[in-house]
């Protein structure tokens, strides 16, 4: 990851300061904004505070309050549940459109652009029309199932609500996925293929014997990422499924962390919510780098 | 013979997925057109093309609203996206000039370290920002949302130095014979040969700061001098849910734009997602 081998000039004299400088906004960034911030949350995760009374020292009362919380209990299925829906199907989704791209055919720039600008155009935005889309008696989505015969279907209900909140949360990664996939698959050497071909392959063996294990590093990136975004989602969540009160119907921890702290002032209890998050995305992590370390092919 | 009619039902095979894609992909902003050109009684009708088509809507959200306040937030979320564009820019080409092109001690350590926090959930810092910033009397002002651009960070950071490592390292080196000081080869030499990668961060960090709901919601009082417009979109939707035409043209309003930057500038965009995927 951080190579030895870089080459660089060595700072003379002076210029120790000015390399000082340099890296100052990043130490800061490193030591206040991360570091601290980290070390921060874990103290305030045994606290209680409101931030007008003084903090009263409470242990692991916050993280065992969390056990038996059936709220936070629901939150985190739910955003297990996302994550499980929402990981394979924005890497299978985005690698699948990245092969047809990477077929050599005409307008392959449309359909990128096409792809492409759900990434780039604002969840809040979007959100307002995804949830005009999805209305149980006036949305277009219902009508156009009605049309072929079906039976409409409430969206936002709380039954379904998770289904349609993964579904535009896979729209909206789509673009960026294919991209990366795209990229991977460009970075196959074309002789592997001829090779392939004199050695009389068939198209099939030579996706899963040439392009497979090559974009691996691509699709352990992109899982990684997804990942991460998985369990930080919200945008869509805030925007289609809040109800009146404030509850949401699909409500992941992100969400349950911005209500205890900023709608409950309950400081600590939900630091203790953004620690057990961070602990699972961590270990989910480490699963995974030790999986790249075994199945991922660099050259 | 045969191959050949196999690669033309592949190719059919092909356009035909990705066109249904497409249509998927485009039709919520097709809808949002749509809906945006209709008038009031028309917002559920199942047409593509408004008739009678109206400019309305526009009208009503961008000069009705109490205390205009839709150009006020979109000042304000154009003014908070662009002063955190500059900070990121100049901090993350700072630290990927020192991690990418000076040789000191315990650089790959304090670069590995970075490379880690990439990998935490950002709602960890979340709280205790939060708190900081009470202490500097900021909360309700726009500068918790800008000030944190201007400490680095590892995206951007990464980014950068892995276009800086394509430099060539001798160009350095020629302007080192030269007399050339540190900060003059990073400035006179790598920050203009990196210009498709800064643009490309540009970009990033503008998008991300322009489409942002969650930092807004917790720093900014809803008022329409300091907010952003993804709180205020968030705020019409509840407080007029039923007028969807105004809602529609007040959310393609806010994405316009961010599409007239990505069309200008999607190659840069593309390199530059390409360029934190790839090399490493």
């Amino acid at each position: 990851m951080a190579d030895t081998t870089i080459p660089g000039i060595k700072p003379l004299g002076k210029e120790k300061f000015w390399l000082g400088i340099l890296l100052t906004p990043t130490v800061i960034g490193l030591v206040f904004g991360v570091l601290g911030s980290i070390v921060a949350t874990i103290v305030l995760s045994f606290v209680q505070w409101d931030l007008i009374q003084p903090p009263t020292w409470v242990g692991f009362q916050n993280f065992i309050d969390l056990f038996t919380n059936t709220k936070f209990i629901k939150a985190m299925t739910t955003t297990i549940t996302f994550a499980g829906l929402y990981v394979p199907g924005v890497v299978v989704i985005s690698l699948f459109v990245a092969l047809l791209m990477n077929r050599k055919i005409r307008g392959i720039s449309i359909f990128r652009t096409i792809y492409f600008l759900p990434g780039v155009t604002s969840a809040v935005a979007t959100a307002i029309v995804w949830n005009m889309i999805y209305g149980r008696d006036t949305g277009i989505l219902n009508y156009i199932i009605e049309f072929f015969g079906g039976q409409p279907v409430c969206w936002l209900c709380n039954e379904n609500a998770l289904i349609a909140v993964v579904i535009v949360n896979i729209w909206g990664a789509i673009g960026e996925g294919m991209i990366i996939f795209l990229a991977g698959l460009q970075s196959v050497p074309r002789d592997y293929y001829e090779a392939a071909t004199v050695d009389g392959a068939g198209n099939i063996q030579k996706f899963f014997h040439i392009t497979l294990p090559l974009i691996t590093p691509a699709i352990f990136f992109q899982t990684l990422i997804t990942t991460i975004n998985a369990f930080q989602a919200y945008e869509y969540v805030y925007m289609l499924t809040r109800r009146a009160g404030g509850e949401s119907s699909v409500p992941v921890v992100v969400y349950s962390i911005y209500r205890n702290a900023f709608n409950y002032f309950n400081y600590g209890g939900a630091s203790a919510q953004a620690i057990e998050l961070a602990f699972i995305v961590i270990i989910l992590m480490a699963l995974y780098f030790w999986f790249e370390r075994r199945f991922v092919v660099y050259d | 013979m045969k191959i050949s009619t196999q690669k033309t039902l592949l190719d059919i095979l092909t356009y035909a997925i990705l066109i249904v894609g497409s249509v998927i992909m485009i039709a919520p902003f097709l809808w949002m057109v749509a809906t945006a050109f209709k008038v009031p009684a028309d917002q559920f009708t199942k047409t593509l093309i408004p008739n009678p088509a109206t400019l309305q809507n526009f009208n009503v959200i961008w000069d009705k609203m109490p205390d205009k306040a839709f150009p006020h937030m979109m000042f304000n979320s154009f003014k908070i996206a662009a002063l955190s564009t500059i900070g990121q820019l100049l901090t993350c080409a700072m630290g990927a000039f020192a991690f990418s092109a000076v040789r000191f001690k315990g650089r790959n350590l304090l670069f590995t370290l970075l490379l880690i926090t990439m990998l935490i959930p950002s709602q960890v810092a979340l709280i205790p920002n939060f708190i900081v910033f009470g202490w500097l009397h900021l909360i309700g002002s726009q500068w918790p949302l800008i000030l944190p651009a201007f400490w680095g960070g590892a995206f951007g950071t990464f980014l950068l130095r892995q276009y800086f490592l394509t430099i060539p390292h001798e160009l350095a080196e020629a302007a080192r014979v030269d007399g050339a000081s540190l900060i003059q080869i990073f400035w006179n030499i790598y920050l203009p040969n990196a210009r498709p990668a800064l643009a490309a961060l540009a970009i990033f960090v503008f998008l991300g700061n322009w489409n942002d709901l969650l930092h807004p919601l917790i720093y900014l009082p809803t008022n329409a001098k300091l907010t952003t417009l993804t709180v205020g979109l968030a705020l019409f939707q509840t407080q007029f849910s039923h007028r969807h035409t105004v809602l529609m043209a007040g959310a393609l309003i806010s994405i316009i734009p961010i599409i007239v930057v990505f069309f200008f500038a999607q190659k840069q965009f593309i390199e530059g997602i390409s360029l934190t995927g790839l090399k490493r």
